[in-house]
């Protein structure tokens, strides 16, 4: 018996991107335009897509919702008429606490992809694992809200540069907290230079203009984008 | 706490490569940048690496530094928290020269010796 160093020089997650790029492909075929929506749980990903789904003029939308265990994000989605695919990472995956490129593409035939133009991926509420995965999506939006403090930028900054676009949610509760939102901005700059970003509340309605014509904005993008 | 989904990277892209040989080292290139906490990606390869050729490898990593370098004055240096913005210019668009790595870079394998004679 003897020792053979063989060189391997391979990202790590190459694996998980090249089922992400298989992914990117099928949807490409459909002219789906796909989004990975990311927070920690409990930043009102779920709320903010309530709030938006049915009302994107020109724009068929789609939820694949994924969670560790139960349908309750989904059913709420589902009780405003918007094609929504449940992907729970428990039963069969042993309870992954972000979703990964071969979740999602286990997920593909039950997506209704000739009937919409945008589909959004609700990723399980994780501020560190989903930052890391490709899942074949055109872009990576993700939330902060005002209740979980300004240095979470710089406490999670893979998620933070991970995204094109940050929203920064829950703003009606500004009076009651000590929060310094100009300081969460700053540290937003700091980590992910010039990213885009809306501030808004899900509860009041502030800002979601801008949020949904962010998605319009999304769904007309031409063609692939590498 | 990403360091399981990553342990399990880590054996998925090592097993690949072993072709069926027992693996006795494991060796990583890891950026700064990829938060990773050295003793608890260790932790949990040892438990992924349970089962497979990686089971007992050791794993050596070699940690990089986050080093930046800014498109519009060119300016290089190095970070040690999350500030990205160039700090001479004050620019945004600052490319991520090493740091980001988060590769494995060689395995050692234990081969038979072959003592088949013509």
């Amino acid at each position: 018996m003897h020792r053979t160093k063989v060189k391997v020089v391979e990202e790590a997650l190459d694996a998980n991107n090249t089922i992400a790029s298989a992914n990117r492909s099928d949807f490409d075929r459909a002219a789906v335009k796909v989004v990975n929506f990311m927070s920690a749980p409990g930043a009102g990903k779920t709320t903010l897509l309530e709030r938006v789904v049915v009302d994107l003029p020109g724009v068929r939308i789609g939820v694949l919702e994924g969670d560790v265990q139960g349908s309750m994000d989904a059913d709420r989605l589902a009780s405003l008429h918007v094609p929504v695919t449940q992907l729970n990472t428990d039963p069969s995956f042993g309870g992954e606490c972000h979703l990964d490129a071969n979740m999602v593409r286990s997920a593909i035939p039950a997506l209704p992809l000739e009937e919409i133009d945008l589909l959004i991926i609700e990723n399980v509420g994780n501020l560190v694992c989903p930052a890391e995965f490709r899942v074949g999506e055109d872009t990576r939006v993700m939330v902060t809200s005002v209740t979980e403090g300004e240095d979470k930028p710089l406490k999670y900054p893979l998620m933070f540069r991970a995204c094109e676009l940050v929203l920064i949610n829950k703003i009606d509760l500004l009076p009651h907290l000590d929060f310094d939102l100009d300081r969460l901005l700053y540290n937003i700059d700091q980590v992910h230079p010039d990213v885009e970003r809306i501030v808004l509340s899900a509860k009041t309605g502030e800002g979601l203009d801008a949020w949904r014509e962010w998605l319009i904005g999304v769904a007309a993008r031409e063609g692939a984008v590498a | 706490m990403h360091e399981l989904s990553l342990s399990s990277a880590i054996v998925g892209t090592v097993v690949k490569h072993a072709e069926g040989r027992r693996v006795s080292v494991v060796s990583l290139r890891v950026g700064r940048l990829r938060q990773v906490v050295p003793d608890t990606l260790e932790f949990y390869f040892e438990f992924v690496a349970k089962g497979t050729v990686c089971e007992g490898a050791r794993l050596e990593q070699e940690l990089l530094e986050a080093r930046l370098r800014c498109e519009s004055c060119e300016h290089e240096w190095s970070i040690d928290i999350p500030a990205f913005r160039c700090p001479i210019c004050g620019g945004a668009e600052v490319e991520i020269a090493s740091g980001n790595e988060f590769e494995v870079e060689s395995i050692e394998v234990e081969e038979a010796e072959c003592i088949a004679r013509k």
